[in-house]
């Protein structure tokens, strides 16, 4: 029951929030339906086993209405439940025009995303995939940036011919099915050859990679995530890059594994190209949104990479980086919105010497930027130590040339605390007051969840333990 | 027999209340009281109620498939009357006529639902073609409407023409009019081995093939229909571009699913061909217009050469596909025109800033785009996943597939296009008189392409009783 709740609550609140009137109700309806998810998904993860719910739903077609929530479901689960009311939370201040619309589209989304993150049936995961998608196109469209229009229709079109090959990747499968159904157990059991796990390797991966995005159909990310409103690309980056991550690991690794193995060279290779690439580009970035952008590519990089090694250590790295970027990326979004927000600008050479008129801030955010770095006692080091580990048995001289972009993290990140935070305060950054409590309840809040996931990660390896043995148990 | 009956009943009934109803406003009530008669009385045949018998010597033979095709083409109807039944009494000065001749084409739907012979589909097809060539010249005072008329009339009649030599050609090969010729049944084992077809036989079914790809603005025949589509009242325009193409679509899927063996491997290259043009000329074509009205001339273009999968697949799930196809195709069409007719500004730019203006019209129209382009929880994306899957269900065609989805990915550039003048740019949209019922009516049509969209049983089911 737990898992349908979970897609309900956002859904149904989702869409009540869409008939109130535009008043500041909205947003503590929406914070509350956001805190109630979050209850929920605690109650998840602390319940022992999967979870699972079923329903009939399309009988003719054999895709029934099914759920599934294992370890890995239960913290991707935790991470949108804890992203939104975070994200809701830190923009508290924000105004925004036709609110009531505003809160209700971020609230589809996130019940399309955690339909992605529980659909056991793959037509269903098709339309929570898509789900997930057309909330975000409007809500980028509508409170977006100068260029919000073209960008967001950029981003849109990439990701839907990315749906559309997956659907008939999807439609392959489904006609290989021994039973001619879309339940997941079908799926992995189809009839492929290597010649043909390829071709829907394809066409699969093409879907996820952009959803990543993996470096050559990376180059909508960094547009989008500047033009966005903030509150929705902390969304974008944060949750939303998982679902490609999450999909590579749920359906595609088990579903053509010989596919999966064909291209092992191919994908690490490109990650890794992505990931220097990025992060060189980001070094040259003179604006925090594109700055963020492009470290985040990077990251991504390293997790694909880490999946496709196809070695347990560096598994169980994706898992819990998967949160921990998740919670990273959020915390620096947060502090980019405020600095916008407050000072007008996103230019680090106009702005400078902000600790000494945000002491706070600038404590909270240089923490959140050492976890970016992966520093050790953060909760990145753990992640990224996990799956450099893999890289390492995999390949030594990738593993090498991967590390790379970890100082090249150092660089930019340190660069971009350098040139925000010290110096002499510049024109714009004069006038500049303390943030708000709520944002500094909110940066405390994940200043924790850093720092405890750096110390003790155990809990949270513990926890997606069950999805990566079955994985490895499979072969 | 009950729809062809009472349809050409309803069209009398029609012409004569013009002449004596004082109040033209009655019409549309006529007309809807009529339409919903004409559903009583096809979905009494559908469960084997036949009121009135004719023995039609095997000229026509009603199924289940066809008649429950029927049922939605008069049901789109329906809904298409009751959006824009007051702006059929305002596009010309005879309203009861234009009510009469809508009745003479759904009598000519009727039959292509249900014809076993060649000499019914072309009489079918004539019924259906002749009011429409009058309907698209109702605005009289206005040349484009007279031309489009006249281009309509002509192409027609030339196809005509090629649709008759096709039958005459296969009548002197066969020695008959019906629709399954005995040449055409494949082996007893079950092998489909070519079978033996004389050269008259295979000239007169790809002229048969030519006229339908006509009659359903396929590619390379497709010139005339954005003129057509543009010139007509849009009020016509709509109806023409969804129940009378899906009809056309029945007949020419009906005609053909038999006969292709005929052709052998040469049909799917030559299908393959038609399809591709098509969808490349509607999608790349469309998206260049600047006018809505033209742009969903060239679009319905596009989503012919979707529904021409059902044709190349030609299996169980192709079958259920068209069915669920051109009701979604035909319901969001008629949802956005009728919003299109409301506009003042037939532009992109006309329907800037909808969204402020008339927030209930944007979002319908906005549900009805998305159900065009095949997002997911509308009823155009499982059109467009019955259409790929029955394709991918006879092994062969992948990269067909892949190349269609392509093209569906094109297709959201030009429908988005409308979806951002309404929420995204400034703008005062300006349109004629909204009223209430009007509102309620374009709901009700996107709570259908909802409601089929997450449980396309509902409409399906139907299909197997």
């Amino acid at each position: 029951m737990i898992p349908l709740l979970l897609i309900l609550i956002p859904l149904l609140s989702g869409l009540a929030v869409f008939l109130l009137k535009d008043s500041p109700s909205t947003k503590a309806f929406a914070l509350v339906s956001s805190l109630a998810t979050l209850v929920l998904s605690l109650m998840a993860v602390f319940t022992k086993g999967a979870l699972t719910y079923d329903a009939a739903w399309l009988p003719g077609l054999g895709s029934r209405f099914s759920l599934l929530q294992d370890g890995m479901s239960k913290m991707l689960c935790l991470l949108t439940a804890i992203s939104f009311p975070v994200v809701f939370a830190a923009t508290y201040k924000n105004v925004y025009q036709r609110s009531a619309a505003f809160y209700g589209l971020m609230l589809l989304t996130q019940a399309g995303l955690l339909g992605v993150f529980l659909a056991s049936d793959a037509l269903l995961f098709y339309f929570f995939w898509e789900l997930a998608l057309i909330p975000v196109y409007f809500l980028c469209s509508i409170w977006g940036g100068e260029k919000r229009i073209a960008v967001t229709f950029k981003f849109f079109v990439y990701t839907f011919i990315g749906s559309l090959l997956m659907l008939v990747g999807l439609l392959y499968v489904y006609a290989q099915t021994p039973d001619h159904s879309f339940a997941m157990q079908s799926f992995f059991h189809a009839n492929l050859d290597a010649h043909q796990q390829n071709a829907v390797f394809a066409l699969f991966f093409i879907a996820f990679a952009i959803k990543m995005p993996i470096f050559p159909f990376h180059t909508w990310q960094p547009d989008a995530y500047e033009q966005s409103p903030t509150a929705t690309t902390m969304i974008l980056s944060g949750v939303m890059v998982k679902m490609g991550i999450f999909a590579v690991i749920r359906w595609l690794v088990p579903m053509v594994p010989l596919g999966v193995h064909a291209h092992t060279n191919f994908v690490v290779t490109l990650s890794v190209i992505g990931m220097i690439y990025a992060s060189l580009i980001a070094i040259r970035q003179d604006d925090i949104k594109r700055l963020i952008a492009y470290s985040s590519i990077a990251h991504i990089g390293l997790m694909c990479a880490a999946i496709f090694v196809q070695n347990q250590i560096g598994l169980e790295g994706v898992m819990i980086q998967m949160f921990n970027h998740g919670i990273n990326v959020i915390g620096l979004w947060i502090v980019a919105d405020v600095i916008e927000q407050q000072l007008g600008t996103r230019k680090f050479s106009e702005l400078g010497g902000l600790a000494q008129k945000a002491p706070v801030l600038a404590i909270l955010f240089v923490v959140m930027a050492l976890a970016n770095v992966a520093l050790p006692l953060t909760n990145a080091f753990v992640g990224e130590f996990l799956m450099f580990n893999g890289l390492f048995q995999y390949n030594v001289w990738i593993a090498a040339i991967a590390g790379i972009s970890i100082i090249l993290a150092a660089v930019y990140t340190l660069n971009m605390i350098q040139k925000i935070f010290y110096g002499n305060t510049v024109e714009k950054t004069v006038q500049a007051v303390e943030v708000s409590a709520n944002v500094q309840w909110v940066l405390s809040i994940l200043v924790i969840i850093v720092l405890v996931m750096g110390v003790y990660p155990q809990p949270m390896l513990d926890l997606t333990k069950d999805t990566v043995t079955a994985i490895f148990a499979n072969r | 027999m009950n729809a062809i009956i009472v349809s050409t009943l309803l069209g009398v009934v029609m012409m004569f209340s013009g002449i004596l109803l004082k109040n033209k406003s009655l019409l549309k009530y006529i007309a809807i009281g009529g339409l919903l008669l004409l559903l009583v009385a096809n979905f009494c045949q559908t469960y084997g109620c036949y009121t009135i018998v004719v023995n039609s010597h095997d000229l026509l033979r009603f199924q289940k498939f066809g008649l429950f095709f029927n049922s939605i083409a008069i049901a789109a109807t329906l809904i298409y009357v009751i959006l824009s039944g007051k702006d059929i009494e305002t596009a010309g000065n005879y309203p009861a006529e234009y009510f009469a001749l809508l009745f003479f084409v759904l009598c000519g739907v009727s039959i292509l639902c249900g014809f076993n012979s060649l000499l019914m589909l072309f009489l079918g097809i004539e019924i259906l073609s002749i009011p429409l060539y009058i309907l698209t010249g109702s605005d009289k005072r206005n040349l484009k409407s007279n031309e489009a008329s006249l281009k309509y009339f002509l192409m027609g009649a030339f196809t005509a023409g090629i649709m008759l030599m096709g039958i005459a050609l296969i009548y002197g090969a066969t020695g008959t009019f019906g629709i399954v010729s005995p040449s055409i049944i494949t082996a007893p084992n079950g092998a489909v081995s070519a079978p033996k077809a004389s050269f008259l036989e295979i000239a007169g079914l790809l002229l048969l093939f030519v006229s339908m790809c006509f009659k359903v603005s396929a590619a390379p025949f497709h010139f005339w229909t954005p003129d057509v589509y543009d010139g007509a009242p849009s009020v016509f325009t709509s109806f023409m571009a969804t129940i009378v193409k899906a009809a056309g679509f029945f007949a020419f899927i009906r005609l053909l699913e038999g006969q292709s063996a005929i052709l052998g491997p040469t049909w799917k290259i030559l299908l393959s061909f038609v399809i591709i043009a098509t969808l490349l000329v509607g999608n790349i074509t469309a998206v260049f217009q600047q006018s809505v009205k033209r742009m969903l001339a060239y679009s319905s273009i596009a989503q012919a050469g979707f529904m021409l999968f059902a044709l190349y697949a030609a299996n169980d799930v192709a079958k259920e596909g068209i069915l669920l196809y051109a009701t979604a195709y035909s319901l969001a069409t008629i949802g956005i025109f009728a919003v299109l007719i409301k506009m003042k500004d037939y532009t992109l730019d006309g329907f800037n800033g909808l969204a402020k203006t008339e927030p209930v019209l944007a979002l319908t129209t906005t549900i009805c785009l998305l159900s065009l382009s095949g997002i997911p929880l509308t009823a155009g994306f499982f059109a467009k996943y019955y259409m790929l899957a029955s394709v991918i269900k006879t092994g062969s065609g992948l990269w067909l597939v892949i190349i269609a989805v392509l093209f569906a990915a094109v297709s959201v550039y030009y429908y988005f296009r409308v979806i951002q003048s309404m929420y995204f740019k400034e703008g005062v949209a300006e349109t004629s008189e909204i009223t209430g019922g009007f509102k309620a009516g374009l709901i009700f049509v996107a709570a259908l392409i909802v409601l089929i969209g997450v449980l396309p049983s509902v409409l399906l089911n139907y299909f197997y009783f």
